[in-house]
């Protein structure tokens, strides 16, 4: 076991010698490897955390919301269906909802306008009264610190006291909000009294749902429903490995990373075939020369596969996955600023490392092995 | 006495092992980052969805979009907005129901 752990550590300190002669070629290699395995842990973690956040965030959403459709496009839905699903069996409560969006001229940003539900105590407002998020405080400056003047469409000017700011611990649900009265919201977009934005349902027992759904579908004809679990499943699609940009940036890094192992798998340089043909000729066997080829290909994907990890998890967690931003926040100008519960899980890492050390020291291997079994005069040639 | 490059070699390698166990433990201990908050507000405001990209509405709230979102203002009208690669149409768009017109 010694003797075989001393030889082991002889071939390494060989290794890492051979590698030092060809030290700058080496170093490029390293933070190559080191900076794919960055990027692409970089964006697992982040996405896997932000479907954990909502998992969990969203677990008490509404647990369906009822649309009315118009054209295939989401209309305004008529106060008449309330009690109509209200007395739906299994629905414990049905009330109206009204959000909207508002484009604020002042800054280019888009805000979720919004009435807090009835049942929410704490967020009750009075006419004239507005709840801002933390993205509206950052990007837009109040009136003596507690007004905010919105102009209306049709250009009427809105002169709202805030209450209350939304703390910035909900940015990532909330930082566009802007809560408001029923009347003030009504008014501001002159909406009749008779219609909300889409009703949302409070359900007795969850799997009733598809009966319910059923129901629902036959007395409020054109209508679609929501439910919570459909939002859920929304979110968990969200920045999985087979979509959009996403799977653009991990494809660009994995055949980035094949031509990186293809090419060192194709061919040996000039120089380390003649350095295995003359180990060969000094007496070294096969098994030496695959198992110092071994440790080289090894350390160095171990190495930049650690420090790609580690990296990519301060960047994830600790700076908020600054890189990421420009490329989520788009041409939005209020974009939350958020902190993600750390989130790692062991397969995810298993996974990562798979498909990455594995392929790089077999690519390394290979070549290796190719020239090790050749007669040494004919390598050295 | 001169450090073997191989002793040198497996300290770092250990020490970036260390860190990384030290990542998982970080990662299970670490506080909620207010995770309560913004969970309590979803509860209390009925939100469904997170504010991540606002600068669409199909994108602002994905699972509320309807069902032709991206080119819904005309059938040529392709998706111009960056997020609206990033987010997917959501996945129970593509699941018919029985007696809901979808």
């Amino acid at each position: 076991m010694n003797t075989s752990f001393a030889r082991q550590r002889y071939l390494m300190d060989f290794t890492l010698h051979s590698m030092l002669r060809r030290k700058g070629r080496n170093l490029v290699l390293f933070t190559v490897y080191c900076l794919v395995i960055f990027i692409l842990a970089s964006v697992m973690f982040f996405g896997q955390a932000i479907r954990q956040e909502a998992k969990t965030v969203l677990a008490d959403a509404p647990e369906a919301t009822v649309q009315n459709l118009v054209m295939g496009r989401h209309a305004l839905i008529n106060a008449k269906w309330v009690p109509v699903l209200q007395n739906v069996r299994g629905v414990r409560h049905a009330e109206g909802r009204l959000w909207g969006y508002y484009y604020d001229t002042v800054n280019g940003a888009n805000y979720t306008v919004m009435v807090p539900p009835s049942k929410d105590a704490e967020h009750q407002l009075q006419p004239g009264e507005v709840i801002i998020g933390p993205g509206i405080v950052a990007n837009r400056s109040l009136i003596r610190d507690k007004y905010l003047f919105l102009r209306a469409n049709y250009g009427e000017i809105f002169r709202l006291k805030v209450k209350d700011r939304l703390s910035s611990d909900s940015a990532l649900v909330s930082a566009d909000l802007l809560l408001m009265s029923e009347p003030d919201f009504r008014k501001f977009f002159q909406l009749p009294d008779n219609v909300f934005t889409d009703i949302g349902l409070t359900i007795r027992n969850e799997r009733e749902i598809p009966t319910i759904i059923g129901k629902i579908g036959v007395r409020v004809p054109g209508s679609r429903v929501v439910t919570r679990s459909d939002i859920l499943r929304t979110y968990q699609s969200i920045f999985s490995w087979r979509e959009g940009l996403l799977l653009a940036l991990l494809g660009a890094s994995i055949v980035a990373f094949v031509i990186f192992a293809f090419d060192k798998a194709a061919g040996l340089s000039g120089e380390e075939r003649r350095e295995i043909g003359i180990l060969k000729a000094i007496g070294w066997e096969t098994s030496d020369v695959l198992a110092m080829k071994f440790w080289e290909g090894a350390l160095v994907s171990a190495g930049a596969f650690l420090l790609g990890l580690v990296l990519a998890y301060g960047h994830v967690f600790f700076f908020q996955a600054g890189l990421l931003e420009q490329v989520l926040k788009g041409w939005a100008v209020i974009y939350p600023d958020f902190h993600l519960k750390p989130h790692i899980e062991v397969l995810q890492v298993v996974t990562l490392a798979f498909f990455t050390v594995v392929p790089y020291t077999a690519a390394t291997i290979i070549p290796i092995w190719r020239a090790a079994v050749t007669d040494p005069d004919a390598v050295m040639r | 006495m001169s450090i073997r490059p191989s002793s040198l070699m497996i300290g770092t390698l250990l020490l970036l092992g260390a860190a990384v166990l030290a990542l998982f433990v970080h990662a299970y201990s670490s506080t909620d980052n207010g995770l309560a908050a913004r969970a309590r507000l979803v509860g209390q405001l009925g939100l469904t969805d997170l504010a991540l990209f606002t600068e669409a509405r199909y994108t602002r709230h994905p699972s509320q979009a309807d069902l032709h979102s991206a080119f819904q203002d005309h059938p040529m009208s392709l998706d111009h907005f960056p997020s609206g690669s990033l987010v997917s149409p959501p996945r129970h768009n593509f699941a018919p129901r029985t007696g809901v017109q979808q």
